[in-house]
């Protein structure tokens, strides 16, 4: 149940098709809107994107320029240091919400009273546009009087400068031990750590909702089962739940990887709500679809864009078979 | 027993503290927004009474939409520009979304097709070319088409969505065939089950799909800010991104009163189609 094909449910495949000859052509015009939207703006645009990322200069005054653009974003410390960003973003993020996620929709999908109710309010931070929520939170964050620092207050802790600050996380709480980390182990900065985590209070929701899906799908009688041979809580966890729901985990942690790789909307609000460049303090939050965005749209080179838009599809491209090989082999232990 | 109260207890504990925090923030929002200037930077909790002596602040939401400027050639509030095109285009991406998905899906499900399968996978596998790769592509394309600063660009490339083909697909898989061959017999085409059996058969698949599509055309910021230049084109996610870079940006009761006049529409569709929402996601088993 683990390998991408089981997107398509077999059982409930239609009677095989050979025994009726009539093929019905005109189910073809009933694919034609979708498909011709598909290819037209997301298919051909991908090519289209190759022929971009070769031409410098604005967008009506193309000219080529040849592999310039790689060869530029390649050389420059800022793409990479967006790329190290975007890394810690995925890493701070993707596993936290898929473990909360899981954790919460387990613990819903035990006998709770109002359980829709819960539903409905945890899914509320994904209805809640992100740009105004990122605002909210930006708020929250403020330096001066925010209620995060209110709370910090309250726990005894020193204030901190959160959106504004560029110091590294590690480096920070090693200070509050009194000790004083090497540079390279001061981590992502707290501004960045405060985007972080807004995304997960905004994915949370969407997270529980398509575990809960799962776990509905999975067979009762098996805890039944389970029981009756004596196992306890954990082991029913470990042993029935994580593996009959691996599709779930795979399917989350795809979409959800492909999505951090691409995260906006709400890194560029926090930026501008705490009054910050794009990019954040010191460039600190500035991911590759940050630096994208600032190359498009402010430093006019569509080129340069591209060929950055390319270098992280190929990043996220490579990481999506690396998760259907690890899937694919975890789903073959677990069947055995 | 005492043990399994404990256990529960925890648990509700647990959910409730999670279900407070994924509120507060948007409750917070609320509240400030109908503060004082003073009252909303002190962060005041709740200066009304019996606790303050303010009166709610109301006029924070005709002064934010006064503040955000005017219309000059149709003499309105821009708000009422922004609002109106973020209804045009989500309400035009959403109905062509869910035609696409609902005819798709139908010929995926009930029609003899050849290569019916490979044709879903091929539709399935677009999720796999990033949006950041298509972006500068598609932005030199509505140069090209000279739909820049049109509601073209801003609603056609968004008229298809996979997740809703996969949803619908999945559920008009549990529409039994011999339907539409009882159908058939009674001089039914396909367009006619499709619109009289299928699709009243699959409401909650449908309002899954038109709910998640609106919040995400709503909350659609990066390309209606690449592909529109005049104030008057813009939607609100773009118009809430400049009113917190212009005026808005330091009267915090205003930014707050703007964000929640963003926000209560998607909260409101939200609240009224949960029921199907829920039963759309649970029953067709987005098991991946």
């Amino acid at each position: 149940m683990s390998e991408p094909a089981t997107l398509v449910p077999h059982a409930q495949s239609a009677p095989p098709i050979r025994e009726r000859v009539k093929y019905d052509w005109i189910a073809y015009l009933y694919l034609l809107p979708a498909i011709l939207i598909l290819v037209v703006f997301h298919i051909l645009p991908a090519f289209y994107a190759f022929w971009i990322s070769t031409q410098g200069g604005r967008i009506r005054a193309f000219r080529f320029i040849g592999a310039d653009n790689y060869l530029n974003a390649l050389q420059a410390p800022e793409f990479w240091g967006a790329l190290l960003n975007t890394v810690w973003y995925v890493v701070g993020t993707v596993p936290i919400n898929i473990a909360l996620g899981l954790f919460i929709a387990y613990l819903l999908f035990q006998k709770i009273r109002g359980r829709g109710v819960y539903r409905v309010i945890y899914f509320m931070p994904h209805v809640i546009s992100a740009v105004a929520s990122a605002i909210v939170w930006a708020w929250v964050f403020n330096p001066t009087g925010g209620i995060a620092n209110r709370l910090l207050g309250l726990l005894g802790l020193p204030e901190q400068k959160w959106l504004l600050e560029s110091d590294g996380v590690f480096k920070l709480i090693g200070q509050g031990f009194g000790m004083d980390l090497p540079g390279w182990l001061s981590g992502p900065s707290l501004a960045f750590v405060s985007v972080m985590i807004f995304a997960v209070w905004q994915a949370l929701g969407f997270d529980v909702i398509i575990f809960l899906a799962g776990l509905t799908n999975i067979n009762a009688e098996l805890y039944e089962a389970g029981k009756i041979d004596g196992a306890n809580g954990w082991q029913l966890f470990r042993h029935i739940t994580i593996p009959l729901l691996m599709p779930t985990i795979f399917f989350i942690s795809i979409i959800s990887i492909i999505g951090s790789f691409q995260a906006f909307n709400h890194i560029y609000t926090m930026n501008i709500a705490a009054s910050q460049p794009l990019g954040g303090p010191l460039g600190t939050t500035r991911t590759v679809s940050i630096f994208m965005f600032d190359q498009l749209y402010s430093q006019q080179r569509a080129g340069y864009a591209t060929a950055i838009a390319i270098l992280l599809a190929l990043i996220i491209f490579a990481l999506t078979l690396v998760q259907f090989r690890f899937f694919e082999r975890g789903g073959q232990e677990n069947a055995q | 027993m005492a043990k399994i109260n404990w256990k529960r207890a925890l648990i509700y504990a647990v959910l409730i503290l999670g279900a407070t925090a994924s509120v507060l923030p948007f409750v917070y929002m609320l509240m400030t927004s109908v503060k004082t200037y003073g009252s909303a930077t002190t962060n005041n909790f709740w200066p009304w009474p019996p606790l303050g002596d303010e009166p709610l602040q109301w006029n924070n939401f005709t002064e934010a939409i006064t503040t955000a400027g005017m219309d000059k050639a149709w003499n309105i509030p821009l708000f009422v520009r922004y609002f109106a095109n973020s209804v045009i285009v989500s309400v035009i991406t959403v109905v062509g979304t869910v035609l696409t998905s609902i005819l798709a899906a139908y010929a995926l499900t009930h029609m003899n097709l050849p290569g019916r399968n490979l044709v879903f996978l091929l539709i399935l596998a677009t999720i796999m070319v990033p949006n950041d790769l298509t972006l500068v592509p598609k932005v030199v394309m509505m140069f090209n088409l000279q739909w820049y600063n049109t509601y073209l660009a801003l609603t056609v490339p968004f008229l298809v969505s996979v997740f809703g083909i996969f949803l619908m697909r999945q559920f008009f898989l549990q529409i039994p065939r011999d339907l539409f061959d009882a159908a058939c017999i009674d001089g039914a085409g396909h367009l006619r089950f499709l619109f009289t059996i299928v699709v009243p058969l699959s409401k909650p698949a449908i309002v899954t799909t038109a709910l998640l599509n609106f919040i995400w055309a709503w909350d659609n910021f990066k390309w209606p800010l690449l592909v529109t230049r005049d104030s008057n084109m813009r939607v609100l996610a773009v118009g809430l991104q400049q009113f917190l870079q212009g005026e808005g940006g330091t009267k915090v009761q205003l930014m707050m009163a703007f964000a929640t006049m963003v926000v209560i529409p998607i909260v409101v569709f939200y609240f009224f189609t949960q029921k199907y929402f829920t039963e759309g996601v649970i029953t067709t088993g987005i098991k991946g």
